[in-house]
């Protein structure tokens, strides 16, 4: 039976709701997640991970150490077309079957899940270092900076992001390393709101207070008593975002608009495999990375949920 | 509540210069020079000097935005340079599709996931709450660009029970509109309808625990009316909320399946115009779709403070 407690928490989602802080297309939905989900949290939280969880884990570091890896695994040449065996079927010689130029399927998801990984983390991480430094310090010091701060991410956060990353790759250009830094940027202002929020609830906590009568410096507060404390909210509103990036990269890619072919990411795999004369042929090219970028992302927001449960986050937090 | 919405209208008006500035600084400060692109490499640095000119470019940057804002406010936002089609006319012609996707998407997704969430909270943690709490945490992870492609092989190529492309105006021929709109709004609605199921759901469970629902019970009122009328009421706000919030990863769904699918929206003529390097068309689309995002928003907001007026005391 849910508590008083939990009730409020209720209450105060539907009016953080109504506050609303506007996010970019791809976490918005992550975020609403979350705070639905909050309820849930109270009554699983002392259930253990359980088998999803460790599945789902594994399978991210399965995708994760091939990608790092590719190079060195015994896979044939993604790009090479071996043009006897067109279209074939899942068989020993390629264990997922070859496209419609003969490559052989299994080496080119290797090859593509490292764009989607790239961009995923890379982004996450920078926006992780700078909006999630400036959200701690901001969110702990308060005053003129906070409020600055604050409101400029605000507006940021107004813009829809695939609009203007489709419009930034427009004129700078489509590549790896651009979408990465666009995507990255982007998450900043999402990362500082989190944090903020999450660093300034802290702030006010009394071993802060005590921290601050015992003479402790303000760099040793924010690192020392705030940041072991926001970490749980970071590491999980982290996972949720690398997922979001992942689906923004994917949908960039699908439009043609990611790296270029033949290198291949996810996106542009299934999109390649999607034109209607080879949907009828052969269905496997746009199924196989359809069914990868599915377990991925599914087993991404399944460890976010998991240990957003055994966190006991709540949406105050967040 | 007057207020508020001075301030948020204040909010959107900030929103939508900085937009404005962004999209304008687009292209301008990114490298490339617009007069190699339409003269061509080879031409004279004489020529290029008087196209120039004639492009205004050669104005102080805050003259060349002023310009550009003054026209935009007259609907004139320039003209695509491969067919002379305007901007302003590529949007008319092209908003009708996209705005009926994502409102057939959303009938859709509200259409599943409300009941589902009412009948679900009763009895929440049985098995039929388990197996559609795990299906849309499933739905989260599809993404239209996963989700379309596969719906084209199995009910378009496979079935054959809709077709893979094509588009037909709905004051044309209504019926066949509806049939070829069904496989691209059904595709973006997979994440809309997780969303919604998921916070009407929490949001109902525990709104179910509050004692004005024992005290409705206890008067003998029917379930259904207890659910509807005491229940679902005060979640409304929040889906409607969350249906705001959504509008962003939807216009990201109808890019994806206009293209798929052929649909001459708003997303199909970006993309060509991404591809084909038209910068005004990119330049006047993105303007357009970011600031009626924000203003949406802002509706979003309006509505709410008339239907829930806890929000202005916040």
């Amino acid at each position: 039976m849910p508590d008083d407690k939990e009730l409020f928490d209720t209450r105060s989602s539907s009016k953080m709701l109504a506050n609303r802080i506007p996010m970019t297309a791809a976490t918005d939905e992550a975020v609403l997640e979350m705070q639905s989900a909050a309820v849930d949290g109270e009554v699983l939280q002392k259930k253990p991970f359980g088998f999803l969880f460790w599945f789902a884990l594994s399978f991210v570091g399965i995708v994760l150490f091939s990608a790092v890896l590719a190079n060195v695994l015994p896979l044939q040449n993604p790009n090479f077309g071996h043009f006897t065996d067109l279209n074939q079927g899942p068989s020993s010689a390629h264990l997922l079957g070859t496209d419609d130029l003969g490559r052989d399927i299994l080496a080119r998801l290797v090859f593509g899940a490292r764009v989607s990984l790239i961009v995923g983390f890379l982004g996450v991480a920078i926006g992780l270092v700078f909006g999630g430094s400036a959200g701690l310090v901001s969110g702990y010091r308060g005053g003129r900076l906070d409020i600055a701060l604050n409101a400029f991410s605000f507006i940021i956060l107004a813009f829809p992001a695939i609009v203007a990353v489709i419009a930034i790759v427009t004129f700078w250009g489509a590549s790896l390393f651009h979408i990465t830094i666009i995507l990255g940027i982007a998450t900043i202002p999402l990362m500082y709101r989190v944090i903020r929020a999450s660093s300034l609830a802290f702030a006010q906590r009394d071993f802060v207070v005590a921290a601050k009568t015992m003479g402790a410096t303000n760099t040793r507060i924010v690192l020392r008593e705030i940041l072991p404390n926001v970490i749980p909210v970071m590491v999980t509103f982290s996972l949720i975002t690398v997922a979001g990036l992942i689906v923004i990269e994917g949908t960039l890619a699908f439009l043609g608009l990611s790296v270029a072919l033949p290198t291949p990411s996810w996106g542009n795999l299934i999109n390649e495999g999607s034109s209607n004369g080879l949907l009828s042929i052969n269905p496997l090219i746009m199924l196989w990375p359809a069914m990868a970028m599915f377990t991925l992302l599914w087993s991404i927001n399944l460890i976010g949920d998991r240990l957003r449960q055994r966190f006991d986050l709540r949406e105050g937090v967040l | 509540m007057g207020k508020y919405l001075i301030r948020r209208f204040l909010q959107l008006l900030v929103v939508s210069f900085v937009i404005s500035v962004l999209v304008f600084m687009l292209v301008h400060l990114l490298p490339g020079d617009p007069t190699t692109q339409i003269l061509g490499a080879n031409d004279t640095a004489a020529n290029r000097a008087i196209l120039l000119k004639q492009l205004g470019l050669n104005l102080p940057l805050w003259h060349q935005y002023t310009i550009w804002l003054s026209a935009a406010f007259h609907g004139n936002l320039g003209t695509s340079y491969l067919n002379h089609e305007s901007v302003t006319h590529i949007l008319a012609t092209g908003a009708p599709v996209t705005i009926e996707l994502i409102i057939i998407s959303q009938v859709l997704a509200f259409a599943v996931a409300i009941p589902l969430a009412l009948v679900v909270s009763r009895k929440p943690n049985r098995a039929f709450d388990n197996v559609s709490t795990t299906t849309t945490f499933g739905l989260l992870a599809l993404p239209p660009f996963v989700v379309a492609p596969i719906l084209v092989a199995v009910f378009a190529v496979g079935l054959g029970w809709f077709p893979a492309t094509g588009y037909t105006p709905f004051t044309q021929a209504p019926i066949t509109n509806i049939h070829e709109m069904i496989l691209p709004s059904v595709a973006i609605t997979a994440g809309s309808i997780a969303v919604y199921f998921r916070l009407l759901r929490s949001d109902l469970i525990s709104t179910l625990q509050q004692d004005f629902i024992t005290m409705a019970r206890s008067k003998g009122l029917s379930n259904r009316r207890i659910m509807w009328r005491h229940a679902f009421r005060p979640s409304s706000f929040s889906l409607l909320a969350a249906a705001g919030i959504n509008i962003g990863s939807l216009i990201a769904g109808t890019f994806v399946v206009e293209l798929l699918f052929a649909l001459p929206g708003i997303g199909y003529a970006l993309v060509q115009a991404v591809f084909q390097r038209d910068y005004l068309v990119v330049q006047g689309i993105s303007l357009v779709v970011a600031i009626a995002f924000v203003v949406i928003q802002f509706i979003v907001d309006f509505v709410f403070t008339i239907v829930d007026p806890r929000v202005v005391r916040e």
